[in-house]
C-alpha cells in the first residue's frame, strides 16, 4: 500500500484512508428501508452472476490464480534475483517488489544454507502422475441430473487433495501424488449441498468437504485405504453474505465464503466480524467452525466459538440447524459445540451467522522490546490479569526477533537507517540490552481514539514495569506483515534444501516458560540425533493471551542437506515436539485442530468416556461414514 | 539393559594415561598459588547469576511453601506468621553459603592435607572434560559415594582446580555443628540436612523447595550422596530416595528440559577411618564430630594413605533414563506449586534411577590389590591368621590367579603394570601394616595393641580384638564384592540345593538376592537379567555349562566356585546364627538396642566354641541388615504403637527362612512388593 520510507506519515495516511472507507461504506447503505436486511436466493446453474461475484476471491479453478505446489497467489513469491538479493514479488502485499537486503543473510547464517545449493520443484503438473478417478457413475449420472457443476480433471482433483502441511507441499514439489479425491463438485447453495449429500448417501460415496485448504493437519489428505469414490466438495462457491441484520448485529453468509472476502463486504457496509485468523486470505468460514478457528483479534471479538450465533450444517441423517437466535441457550449440551470441531467427519456446514461489529474507528500499532523473554511473558501475563490485552498482543522470542530484523525492506533514505542504527544503540548500549537475549511483543490497538491511547497508556506502563521499552509502531506492523508472508518464506526455503512448518498449543500461564524452552531444546536435540547436519531454526512466539493461559507458536526450520528421507525426519522431530509439549501440559492443539496428523493422542487428549461420546455422536449422524475423511477419531 | 548406560568395555588394568595425579602438580609449584588461581568456569547457560541470600529469598517466596506454610498453620492452630519464620529458622540453619573466597581457603587446606595424606590423586581428564561441556548445558548432579570424610571436599577441589563451577553439597547436619569448620564447610557450599526428617512436614517442605530451587535455577551443580551417608562398612548402601525425588522433581514438571547426572567413585588404597569404623561396628560408639575431634585426629595425618582415585563417570541425561518410565502429563492437571504425592510409577522411577547409579558408582570404582588380597585372607581358617600364619607364597598365588578372574568378570583394577606382581602384593601389604604384617615368609592378622592393661585380656575381648582386625579386612573385601556377587549368589544357589535345574536355581538366586537386599545392591525387577549375568560369568571362568534347562558344573571350575561360594560364606553363616538366635530366644518382643547386644554376646560365645566361624557376625550392620530383611520378608513387624521401636519376632516364619537358607526345604518365591523407601 503505501511505501515504507516514512513509517510514521505512511500510517498516518493509511489510517485517514480507511477512516474515508468507513464513512463512504455508511455513505453507500443501501436505502431500502432501515431494517437494512438484505436477502439473495440461491441462484440457478447458470443465471447470471451478480456483480460482487466478479469480486470474489476464489474461482473454480483455483489454479489460475494459486499455486499449485506452494502457497497462496501464484504471482506472489519470495525469490533471490540475479545479485543474489531476496525480493518479493507482485503487488498484493506490503512488502511486494522490495528488495529485502537482510535476508540473505540470515537465511545462510541460521540455516547453513547457500544459494549455490538448490533443489527447485517440479515446474509443472504432470496430469499423467495422477491416478485415473474412480467413478460411482450412478452417482455421476443422477448429479448430472441436478445440473450442479462437477469435475473429474486431473488439476483440479489434485489440487484438493492436500493442505499445506510439509509432507503434503513437499511430495507435490516432487510431483508425487497418492490418492486424490475421484471429482469435485460445486455446490452454489444449501440445497444443492443437501442433494449431494443426499446423492452420496444413496449411492454410498465417500465426501470430503473442502473450503479454503489451509488445513496443517492432514485434513484433507484422502484416506489411502478408501476404495468408494471419493468426491470432494468444494464450498468455494458459496460466498453470499445472504443477510445483515443490523438491529442485532448479525450477518448470515454462506459457509464458503473466505476470510478477506467477508471482511472486505462487510467493510464496505461498515462492519466487520473481526475475525482474523493469520489464514483469511484463503480460508473459509465453514473451515473456521469446522475446525474451531482462533483469529488474530480474539481479544476484542472472540474466537470462532464467541463469534457464532447459528450454523446450519447438512449431514446424511438430514440438517442439523437450531430454532431461534438467542445469544445464549440452556437446552442441553450446546449442539454447535458437535459441529465446531467436527473437521468435516459429520457433515457441511452451509450457512452461518455470526456477530458483527461497526469498523472500528481508529487502530494503532505498537511494538515493546524486553530485555529476555522470560520478562517479555511476565508482561503478558500481567497484561491478561489485568484484562487489558489489546486487539492482539504476541511476544517473540529472540530467534523470531532476529528473523523479522532480517525481513526489513531496502531502507531508500539514509536518515531511516541512521535511525534504526540509533535506536539499536540505544536498546543495545544504552539500555544494556544484550541483541541475543532480547525478545519483542507486538502490539495492535482497536477501537474509538480516544480509548485506544488510553489503553495503549495501560499496556505500555505495564510493559515499563517489566523492562519493557516502546520500539515504535512500524516495528509492530512489520510483525504483522510477517504472518501472511511467512507461509511464503517455506517456498522459498523449499528452494534451497529448507523445510520447516509451524505447530501450536494452548498452556497455562505457569507453564509457558517451560514449554518453550523444552520444546525448542527438544527440536534441537532431536535433530541432532536425527542426524540433520546443521543446527534448526527452533523459535516460538506466545501469540495469544487468555485469563488462564495462553496460545503458544512454534516454527521450526532446518536445512536437510544430506538427509535421505527429509520429510520423514521433520515428522519425527514434529512427533517429538508434539510429545513434549504434551508432556508439559500443552494442549494437542489450540486451533489448527486435529485432522489425521495428530488424531494419535485424540484419546489420551480426551479420555477414553470422551472418545466413545464423539464416536457415538459420529455413528448416529453419519452410520455409513459417508463423510469418510478419518479426521478426529 | 543398563549396559547401555554404563562404560562396557573399560574393564581390565587401569590405562596409566586415563588417570592424572592432580597432586603433581601441585608438588611442583606453589599452594598459594593454586588457590589464588584465576577462577573462571562456565556456569549453566540458562542460570542468571543469584546470590545465596536471593536464593533464599525465593525459596521462602515460593508458591509451594506459602502453600505449605498456610496448611500447617491451620493443622496446628499457630498463625502463618510463625510457622513462615520457623521456615525461615531451618533455611537459615541449612542453606549454604557459596563463596569463592572460601573456595579459595578450603583448596589452600586441602592441598596441604592431601599431599600428606596421599601419594597421589588420582582424576580421570576424559571425565572431568565431558563433565565440563555437560553442566554448560543442563542442571548438574554430582553423585559420589561416600567412604571417608576426605571425601567430602575432594569434588569440590578438583572442580576448582579444573575451572569448573564448584557444586553446592548436601551435608549431614552434625557438621554445622563443627565450631568454625561447620560455617567454613557452609561457605565452601555446604548445605546441612538434619537426619531423620521423618514426618515434620514443614521441614520436608523447605529442604525439598531449597534442593528444587538450585537445580532449576542452575544455580550450582549439586553433589550429594545417593547412599545417603558415608558407608562404615565400605560396601554400597541402599540408596536414599528422598533427595533423589526432589532432585528430579524440577524435570518431571517440565520446569527444567534436562538434568545431567554424573556418578562418581572414589576409591582408596587405604580408608584413614579404617579402624574407627571397625570399633564403630564392634559397638564402640562414634566419636561425635567436632572440631576439637577433628584435631585430635591429626595423628592419623602422619601415616601413609596410598592412592586415592577419583573417577567422574560418563554424563546420564535424565531425559533419556527416564524414557518410557515416567509419563509427564500426570502432573497437568495438578498446580505445580501444590505439594503431590509421587505416583507408583514416578516411585519407582526415581528407585530406579537411584539403584542404578549405586551400580554405575560401582563400576567404576577401582579395585585395589589389597582388596584382591583381603578377599583371600578372610577365606583362610582364622586360627592360620592368629597363629600360624598364612604362606606368603601361597597369598601371592591365588592372588594372581583372583586377579586374572577379576579381569575377566569386568572389574577395573589398580594394579600397576609397571612394577614386578610381587613388589605390589608388597607394598599393598605394607601400606597396611595397620592389619597384617609379613615375616619370615608368612603373613598375620595384626592384633591390636591395646594399652598397658593391669589385668590379662579376657578371651571375649580377645574376640573382639581379633574382630577389629577381620571387620578392616572384610571392609576391603566389600570393596570389590559387586564385582563377583552375582556369581556368587548363583555358585551358593547350586551349593545349597545340589540342583542342576535352572528354574530351581533361579528361585534359589531369587530368595538369596531378596533376602540380602540390604547387604548387596540390585537394581529393583531385574532378577532375570542378574541372573542371566550370573550364569554367564560363571561359563566364562568355565564352572559350568549352560543348556536350555539345565546348569551343570564342569570338572575344570571348582576352584573358582569354591572361592565364590566362600565369598559369601560369613553372610550365610552370620545370617543362620542370627536367624537361630530369633527363633530359639524366649522373649518375642524386643528392641534393637537390646537386640544388638544380645546378639554380639551369643556371636562371641559361639565364637569361642567354636561353632561360628566367621566374626562379621558381631558387625552391627550385617545384625541391622538382618533386622531389616526379616522385617522386608515379613517375618519381623515394627510394633506401631511402640514408641522405642520395638519388634515383634515371628519365630516360625523366621525358622522358615532359615530352613530354606539351609536348603531343608525349597523355597516359595516370597513375594515382597517392592518397598519405595523415601
Amino acid at each position: 500500500m503505501a511505501s515504507n520510507t516514512s513509517g510514521g506519515s505512511s500510517d498516518r495516511q493509511r489510517i485517514a484512508q480507511q477512516r474515508l472507507r468507513i464513512i463512504a461504506g455508511h455513505l453507500q447503505r443501501p436505502v431500502d428501508g432501515d431494517s437494512a436486511i438484505l436477502a439473495a436466493e440461491c441462484k440457478a446453474q447458470g443465471s447470471k452472476p451478480d456483480a460482487s461475484r466478479e469480486e470474489k476471491t476464489v474461482p473454480r479453478r483455483r489454479q489460475e490464480i494459486m499455486k499449485w505446489n506452494g502457497w497462496g497467489y501464484s504471482d506472489s513469491r519470495f525469490l533471490f534475483n540475479k545479485k543474489g538479493q531476496a525480493e518479493f514479488t507482485g503487488k498484493r502485499y506490503r512488502l511486494s517488489g522490495m528488495i529485502i537486503p537482510g535476508l540473505k543473510d540470515w537465511f545462510e547464517g541460521t540455516f547453513g544454507a547457500s544459494l549455490q545449493h538448490k533443489t527447485p520443484a517440479t515446474p509443472l503438473l504432470n496430469n499423467s502422475a495422477v491416478q485415473p478417478p474412480t467413478l460411482n457413475e450412478a452417482f455421476v449420472e443422477e448429479l448430472k441430473s441436478t445440473g450442479i457443476p462437477f469435475s473429474q480433471d486431473a488439476e483440479d482433483r489434485v489440487f484438493r487433495a492436500h493442505g499445506h502441511c510439509l509432507h503434503e507441499i513437499f511430495a507435490l514439489r516432487e510431483g508425487k501424488f497418492g490418492r486424490v479425491p475421484d471429482m469435485v463438485v460445486w455446490p452454489n447453495c444449501h440445497n444443492d449441498v443437501v442433494k449431494i449429500v443426499e446423492l452420496a448417501s444413496k449411492h454410498n460415496v465417500c465426501l470430503i468437504p473442502y473450503g479454503g485448504g489451509t488445513s496443517v493437519s492432514s485434513a484433507l489428505e484422502c484416506p489411502p485405504e478408501e476404495t468408494r469414490s471419493i468426491v470432494s466438495l468444494d464450498t468455494s462457491q458459496m460466498n453470499r453474505i445472504l443477510w445483515i441484520d443490523e438491529k442485532n448485529l448479525t450477518a448470515h453468509m454462506e459457509a464458503g465464503i473466505v476470510g478477506q472476502d467477508l471482511e472486505r463486504l462487510l467493510n464496505e457496509s461498515g462492519y466487520c466480524t473481526g475475525h482474523e485468523p493469520d489464514s483469511m486470505e484463503f480460508s473459509s468460514l465453514g473451515g473456521w467452525v469446522a475446525t474451531r478457528a482462533s483469529g488474530m483479534k480474539k481479544n476484542i471479538y472472540g474466537n470462532i466459538e464467541d463469534l457464532v450465533v447459528h450454523i446450519k450444517m447438512v449431514t446424511p441423517q438430514g440438517v442439523i440447524e437450531k430454532s431461534c437466535q438467542g445469544p445464549r441457550m440452556s437446552t442441553g449440551p450446546d449442539i454447535h459445540h458437535f459441529i465446531m470441531g467436527s473437521e468435516g467427519t459429520l457433515g457441511v456446514v452451509t450457512e452461518v451467522t455470526m456477530k458483527i461489529r461497526p469498523m472500528p474507528e481508529y487502530q494503532k500499532y505498537g511494538s515493546v522490546v524486553f530485555p529476555n523473554f522470560e520478562q517479555g511473558v511476565a508482561c503478558l501475563r500481567e497484561v491478561a490479569r489485568q484484562r487489558c490485552a489489546p486487539a492482539s498482543i504476541r511476544l517473540m522470542d529472540n530467534e523470531q526477533f532476529k528473523f523479522g530484523h532480517a525481513l526489513k525492506p531496502q531502507v531508500s533514505s539514509i536518515f531511516t537507517s541512521f535511525l534504526d542504527g540509533l535506536k539499536k544503540f540505544y536498546i543495545t548500549k544504552f539500555k544494556g540490552f544484550d541483541p541475543n537475549r532480547l525478545c519483542v511483543a507486538t502490539l495492535l490497538f482497536e477501537g474509538d481514539r480516544e480509548k485506544v491511547l488510553q489503553h495503549e497508556k495501560q499496556v505500555y506502563d505495564i510493559a515499563a514495569k517489566f523492562g519493557g521499552l516502546a520500539a515504535g509502531e512500524d516495528n509492530g506492523q512489520r510483525g504483522y506483515m510477517l504472518t501472511f508472508v511467512i507461509a511464503y518464506l517455506r517456498d522459498l526455503g523449499m528452494d534451497y534444501y529448507v523445510i520447516g512448518e509451524s505447530f501450536e498449543t494452548s498452556v497455562p500461564w505457569d507453564r509457558v516458560l517451560d514449554i518453550c524452552r523444552n520444546v525448542k531444546a527438544r527440536i534441537v536435540r532431536e535433530c541432532k540425533e536425527r542426524g540433520v547436519q546443521f543446527p534448526p531454526l527452533s523459535t516460538c512466539r506466545v501469540t495469544q493471551t487468555y485469563d488462564a493461559g495462553a496460545c503458544v507458536y512454534f516454527y521450526f526450520a532446518f536445512n536437510y542437506r544430506g538427509l535421505s528421507d527429509p520429510v520423514h525426519v521433520y515428522e519425527q522431530v514434529e512427533h517429538a515436539a508434539r510429545e513434549e509439549i504434551l508432556a508439559n501440559g500443552g494442549s494437542l492443539s489450540h486451533h489448527h485442530g486435529v485432522g489425521k496428523l495428530r488424531k494419535e493422542w485424540m484419546r489420551e487428549t480426551v479420555s477414553n468416556v470422551g472418545m466413545g461420546m464423539l464416536k457415538s455422536v459420529k455413528d448416529y449422524v453419519d452410520p455409513s461414514n459417508i463423510f469418510g475423511n478419518r479426521n478426529l477419531l | 539393559m543398563t549396559n547401555t548406560y554404563r562404560d562396557s568395555g573399560r574393564a581390565g588394568l587401569v590405562d596409566e594415561g586415563e588417570f592424572v595425579d592432580i597432586l603433581e602438580e601441585r608438588r611442583r609449584s606453589s599452594d598459594l598459588g593454586h588457590a589464588l588461581r584465576t577462577f573462571n568456569p562456565h556456569p549453566y547457560q540458562g542460570a542468571s547469576p543469584c546470590s545465596a541470600a536471593e536464593l533464599n529469598k525465593a525459596v521462602l517466596e515460593s508458591q509451594y511453601l506459602r502453600y505449605v506454610t498456610k496448611e500447617i498453620a491451620m493443622e496446628t492452630g499457630s498463625s502463618v506468621e510463625e510457622v513462615r519464620k520457623e521456615a525461615c529458622g531451618i533455611l537459615e540453619e541449612m542453606s549454604q553459603n557459596l563463596q569463592l573466597g572460601f573456595i579459595r581457603l578450603m583448596g589452600y587446606t586441602l592441598t596441604k592435607v592431601f599431599k600428606r595424606l596421599f601419594t597421589s590423586i588420582f582424576v580421570n581428564m576424559e571425565g572431568l572434560n565431558t563433565l565440563q561441556q555437560a553442566i554448560q548445558e543442563t542442571p548438574v548432579i554430582l553423585m559420589p559415594n561416600h567412604r571417608s570424610y576426605v571425601d567430602f571436599l575432594i569434588v569440590s577441589y578438583i572442580l576448582f582446580t579444573y575451572d569448573i563451577p564448584v557444586p553446592v553439597i548436601a551435608a549431614g547436619i552434625p557438621l554445622a555443628g563443627m565450631k568454625m569448620v561447620g560455617e567454613i564447610l557452609r561457605r565452601s557450599g555446604a548445605f546441612f540436612i538434619r537426619r531423620a526428617i521423618g514426618s515434620d512436614k514443614l521441614y520436608w517442605a523447605v529442604l525439598s523447595e531449597y534442593v528444587k530451587a538450585i537445580v532449576r535455577r542452575g544455580y550450582a551443580p549439586m553433589e550429594f550422596y545417593v547412599e545417603g551417608l558415608r558407608s562404615r562398612t565400605l560396601k554400597s548402601l541402599t540408596p536414599k530416595l528422598g533427595m533423589m525425588h526432589m532432585v528430579l522433581e524440577p524435570y518431571f514438571k517440565g520446569e527444567v528440559f534436562d538434568i545431567t547426572f554424573v556418578p562418581i567413585s572414589i576409591s582408596y588404597d587405604r580408608v584413614l577411618e579404617e579402624s574407627l569404623l571397625a570399633h564403630e561396628l564392634l559397638g564402640v560408639p562414634k566419636p561425635k564430630e567436632s572440631t576439637t575431634g577433628l584435631l585430635k585426629a591429626s595423628k592419623v595425618l602422619q601415616e601413609d594413605y596410598g592412592t586415592m582415585h577419583v573417577n567422574f563417570g560418563r554424563p546420564l541425561s535424565v531425559r533419556q533414563l527416564c524414557h518410557g518410565k515416567i509419563n509427564r502429563c500426570q502432573y497437568n492437571l495438578i498446580p505445580r506449586d501444590l505439594p503431590q504425592k509421587p505416583t507408583a510409577e514416578a516411585q519407582a522411577c526415581v528407585s530406579w534411577l537411584a539403584h542404578l547409579m549405586v551400580r554405575i558408582q560401582e563400576e567404576g570404582s577401582l579395585i585395589s590389590p589389597w582388596s584382591l588380597m583381603a578377599c583371600l585372607l578372610l577365606q583362610a581358617p582364622i586360627t592360620v591368621l592368629t597363629e600360624e600364619g598364612l604362606l606368603w607364597q601361597q597369598l601371592t598365588e591365588k592372588t594372581l590367579w583372583l586377579r586374572k578372574l577379576a579381569l575377566d568378570y569386568g572389574a577395573r583394577l589398580n594394579w600397576s603394570g609397571q612394577a614386578p606382581d610381587s613388589d605390589v602384593m608388597s607394598s599393598a601389604v605394607a601400606l597396611h601394616r595397620s592389619v597384617v604384617h609379613r615375616k619370615a615368609g608368612r603373613v598375620y592378622l595384626v592384633q591390636e595393641e591395646e594399652p598397658a592393661r593391669k589385668r590379662p585380656i579376657s578371651p571375649e575381648e580377645g574376640v573382639t580384638r581379633t574382630a577389629a582386625a577381620v571387620l578392616m579386612l572384610a571392609s576391603y573385601r566389600n570393596q570389590l564384592l559387586h564385582v563377583f556377587v552375582r556369581p556368587a549368589l548363583l555358585a551358593t544357589a547350586i551349593h545349597i540345593t545340589k540342583s542342576t535345574q535352572r528354574s530351581e536355581l533361579f528361585t534359589f538366586f531369587c530368595f538369596l538376592q531378596d533376602l540380602f537386599s540390604y547387604e548387596f545392591i540390585f537394581i529393583p525387577d531385574k532378577l532375570s537379567q542378574d541372573f542371566e549375568e550370573a550364569c554367564l560369568l560363571l561359563k566364562k571362568c568355565g564352572a559350568v555349562h549352560i543348556s536350555q534347562q539345565e546348569v551343570t558344573l564342569s570338572d575344570v571350575g571348582l576352584e573358582a566356585l569354591s572361592f565364590l561360594q566362600a565369598l559369601l560364606q560369613p553372610f550365610i553363616d552370620s545370617y543362620q546364627m542370627m536367624f537361630g538366635y530369633l527363633s530359639e530366644e524366649e522373649v518375642d518382643v524386643f528392641t534393637e538396642k537390646q537386640f544388638l547386644p544380645a546378639v554380639r554376646n551369643l556371636a562371641t560365645k559361639l565364637i569361642l566354641s567354636g561353632e561360628l566361624h566367621t566374626y562379621e557376625a558381631l558387625s552391627s550392620d550385617t545384625q541391622k541388615n538382618v533386622l531389616s530383611a526379616l522385617r522386608r520378608l515379613e517375618a519381623v513387624t515394627k510394633l506401631r504403637a511402640s514408641e522405642q521401636n520395638e519388634y515383634k519376632v515371628n519365630k516360625a516364619a523366621v525358622r522358615k527362612i532359615g530352613d530354606i537358607l539351609s536348603g531343608k526345604i525349597p523355597p516359595q518365591m516370597l513375594q515382597t512388593t517392592p518397598d519405595a523407601r523415601l
